[in-house]
């Protein structure tokens, strides 16, 4: 089983440069080989697989407190995660499992600190909105909402100082983006000429309100603008379009012009949380978006008529199922802390 | 194999809901991820989807019923898992049982207590604050009648009251309107009151709480709802440099109605971001009063005096007695002092000091005090400031002893100040140093077994009871 958990999407990084293709094997679409579309799929399928189980378990009682489901916005974090290198960083809010995967946290890890066990990341401690891993470049798991954005600013900051022309991902919802402190950022990012992409997840509600009802700027890639920011705005349920932006943002922060704003158009189809009153939006709309653009299936669409074989992707399908029923198991028998950590990682030893 | 679906929990403190709607039937045949079913509880619906393959053989639970627990079978799958539930829990639990630790559990069984605390003790006539409103009452004054109400009715109720009272009166804060408030305190309050009075604000609390100030300082009366007390952290300078200091700065001119409330402390398993008792932040501050209520009739009795105050109120709620319900009076002009602690128990051996949730707490150890000879009095601040000490030390000269009881963290705590102006009152009728029962000086972990060690428990309470009485 540990021999499943590691099989997983988790040890590959993504790489800076469109990888040329040979003719034979690939499907040029949005510079991506097969290859790499089978891998997208893979990662995407593994989140929406992983948040299908988290939200099973906290069901069962097995997860307390906010859990945030990323499902339905797969394709954003995939596609980014596709243009970052080694030492590179990502940063971003409570709904956080998706970042995780994509940086190559390891799925028991994940699901472990989401049962509060001894085997999750922050061995319990953190829960389902702060995890970390300086290791694989993640920064977390925040819950004051737009607090990473500053933060965000900052690892780019560091990279500016260390001048190792590394890139700072720094994600927020459509709600976070109306904070003060992300407009403070915005100025010290220009100002400063910071690496940092700045990627608006505009999944159109901010809990039961609605974009429209929360901002007067109604193109949210625009927000830089004042301090000559550069922004688009990218399909986020298309994981071909989310790379192509994201390699010219990235692009655009590793030559030194400073930072770059996406703004992703995706949808979330559960609640913000567990418990949610549904009464914002129609049934309709969910429906509708999960039928009619949902990144995965568009995906495995692609691939099928790019003449992959069936056969392939029920191997990607079984073998994600055994990732996310091993890191469930895993999440239930990893004992709980141990009562002494209540104690540690409040101050580190002054020498 | 077949498979069971179970029911499943929505939120932190939910335990049962009802199963509002089948979408599918027996017979039917489902895929992971369709929508089966509709679940309901006071604050919230979800859909149930279904996570494994198969048909639907049996449903167990029709359409329609109340009161259905956590994890119990609602349907079964290809003829069920004959007993062999996939990985569920042996028992049912849910994220209330499990979590928010031994506070919780009392304050689920707070309604004995409330009806002792809407009937009232008898209490003498302390200094009131300068500022009460001369239409205030009597302090414990008889209201007759009661009626048991939740606190997030009583909330609700003084809301609407002052605001048909007062049409400079009203509302703003995130989903306060439309979603009726990310925790029902504000449920049919735009209805009633529409846009103008109830007012959604997108997610920027520096900004709206500043603006709330601005419109408190030119005659406005804004009620500023926080989704929770965790997040005024961002207002905070605006709630300190702007609400609490202009009256001062203006040698008087400016003063600033306005009330910022919402849940503080800890909830259910949120983590160190979202759990954390704010009182002693706020209380720390010239300029602002502080008030935390316990029961339905501190709540609305509280909340009403806190919005005809011409200062800057700091009310701050607890999110897991908002499904709670005490006695509360009926009586249309019901409303509390600010500035008066209650004695909700009265003894002679020790005197235990809590605020907020932690009365119930305070409350429980008590009778358990009872059974072993101490007789404690508890007294239930309902403001933090400015502080009721004459009630405090009328009663430390009656049992010379002094317990303080509060969730937030003892350095600096409430408990502090407590205890320093009983020695500085007091001094020569202590016979024991004064103890805190506090929260554990840690950031609130996540895991369920940390997280239960890091809040008060009735028997920190009984110990502490104990130790300054110098019983064993
Ligand atoms: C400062 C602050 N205010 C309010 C909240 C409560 N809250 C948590 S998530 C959320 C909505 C955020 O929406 P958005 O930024 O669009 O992100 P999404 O949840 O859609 O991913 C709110 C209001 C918070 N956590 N922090
Ligand atoms: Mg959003």
């Amino acid at each position: 089983m540990v021999q499943a958990a590691k099989a997983g999407p988790t040890k590959r990084r993504g790489k800076a440069t469109p990888t040329p293709t040979s003719a034979a094997t690939s499907n040029t679409a949005g510079g991506m080989t097969q290859e790499q579309l089978l891998q997208a799929y893979r990662d995407m399928l593994l989140i929406r697989r992983f948040e299908e189980k988290a939200g099973q378990l906290y069901g069962m009682g097995l997860i307390g407190g906010f859990c945030h489901l990323y499902i339905g916005q797969e394709a954003v974090v995939v596609g980014m995660q596709t243009c970052l290198q080694p030492g590179d960083q990502v940063i971003t809010s409570y709904r956080d499992h998706g970042h995780m995967l994509a940086t190559g946290m390891e799925s028991r890890g994940v699901m472990a600190e989401l049962t509060g066990r001894s085997g999750g990341y922050s061995k319990g401690k953190g829960g389902s909105m702060h995890m970390f891993s300086r290791e694989k470049g993640f920064y977390g798991g925040h819950g004051i909402v737009g607090a990473q954005v500053s933060l965000g600013a900052g690892l780019a900051f560091a990279n500016m100082y260390r001048n190792d022309g590394t890139v700072c991902l720094t994600y927020y919802g459509d709600g976070a983006a109306n904070q003060g402190q992300v407009f403070e950022s915005y100025n010290l990012a220009a100002l400063l000429k910071l690496p940092v992409v700045f990627v608006i997840e505009n999944n159109k509600y901010g809990m039961g309100t609605s974009a429209e009802r929360a901002s007067a700027s109604k193109d949210r890639s625009k927000d830089g603008t004042p301090w000559g920011i550069p922004g688009e705005q990218v399909d986020g349920m298309d994981v071909q379009a989310v790379r192509e932006a994201g390699l010219r943002a990235v692009a655009h922060c590793r030559e030194g012009k400073g930072p770059y704003i996406l703004e992703m158009k995706t949808y979330r189809y559960r609640g913000h949380s567990m418990s949610d009153p549904a009464k914002y939006r129609t049934r309709e709309e969910v429906q509708k978006m999960r039928e009619q653009h949902d990144p995965i299936e568009t995906l495995r669409k692609i691939l099928l008529d790019g003449g992959l074989d069936e056969g392939k992707i029920k191997t990607v399908d079984d073998d994600v199922k055994r990732i996310v029923a091993d890191a469930a198991e895993f999440a239930q028998t990893s004992p709980e802390p141990d009562e002494k950590e209540l104690w540690t990682d409040i101050l580190l030893e002054a020498r | 194999m077949g498979a069971t679906i179970l029911m499943p929990a929505l939120s932190p403190t939910m335990t049962e809901g009802k199963l509002a709607r089948w979408l599918k039937k027996e017979g039917d045949t489902v895929a992971a991820g369709d929508v089966i079913a509709e679940i309901e509880t006071d604050k919230a619906t979800m859909e149930v989807e279904a996570v494994d393959e198969g048909e639907i053989t049996k449903i167990l639970v029709p359409e329609g019923t109340e009161g259905v627990q956590v994890n119990s079978v609602i349907a079964e799958l290809d003829g069920g898992d004959a007993g062999h539930a996939a990985h569920g829990p042996e028992q049912p639990v849910s994220n209330a049982v499990q979590a928010g630790g031994e506070t919780a559990q009392v304050a689920k069984e707070a309604e004995d207590y409330g009806a002792v605390a809407a009937r009232g003790t008898a209490r003498k006539e302390g200094a009131a604050a300068e500022t009460q409103p001369a239409a205030s009452p009597e302090p414990e004054k008889e209201w007759g009648e009661t009626k048991s109400i939740t606190v997030r009715e009583a909330l609700r109720d003084a809301m609407a009251a002052e605001m048909r009272r007062d049409d400079k009166v009203f509302l703003m804060g995130e989903e306060v309107a439309q979603y009726q408030g990310a925790y029902k305190v504000s449920q049919g309050l735009l209805d009633e009151f529409g846009p103008k009075r109830v007012v959604d604000m997108p997610i920027t609390e520096h900004g709206f709480t500043g603006m709330a100030v601005g419109a408190g300082m030119s005659g406005l009366r804004p009620i500023v709802e926080f989704m929770t007390f965790n997040f005024s952290m961002q207002a905070i300078d605006q709630i300190i440099n702007s609400a609490a200091k202009t009256l001062y700065m203006s040698g008087g001119q400016l003063g600033c109605p306005i009330v910022f409330r919402g849940p503080n402390g800890a909830a259910a398993r949120v983590a160190a971001q979202h759990s954390q008792c704010y009182a002693s932040w706020y209380a720390h501050v010239p300029g602002l009063k502080v008030v935390a209520p316990w029961s339905s009739a501190d709540a609305k009795g509280l909340l009403r005096a806190a919005i005809r105050d011409p200062n800057p109120i700091i009310f701050l709620e607890n999110e897991i007695l908002y499904g709670q319900s005490f006695e509360c009076p009926t009586d249309e002009d019901f409303i509390l002092p600010i500035g008066k602690a209650k004695i909700e128990r009265k003894g002679k051996d020790v005197t235990i000091v809590a605020f907020s949730i932690e009365v119930g707490l305070a409350l429980k150890a008590a009778e358990k005090l009872a059974e072993q000879g101490i007789d404690a009095e508890v007294i239930n601040l309902r403001t933090i400031r400015p502080l009721d000490i004459d009630t405090i030390v009328a009663s430390v000269k009656k049992t010379n002893r002094l317990v303080t009881v509060e969730e937030g963290w003892a350095f600096s705590g409430i408990g502090c100040e407590v205890a320093m102006q009983v020695i500085e009152h007091a001094f020569d009728h202590l016979d024991a140093p004064p103890v805190r029962v506090a929260g554990l000086d840690v950031p609130m972990p996540y895991a369920a077994n940390l997280e239960k060690l890091a809040l008060p428990t009735v028997d920190h309470v009984v110990d502490a009871a104990k130790s300054v009485t110098y019983k064993k």
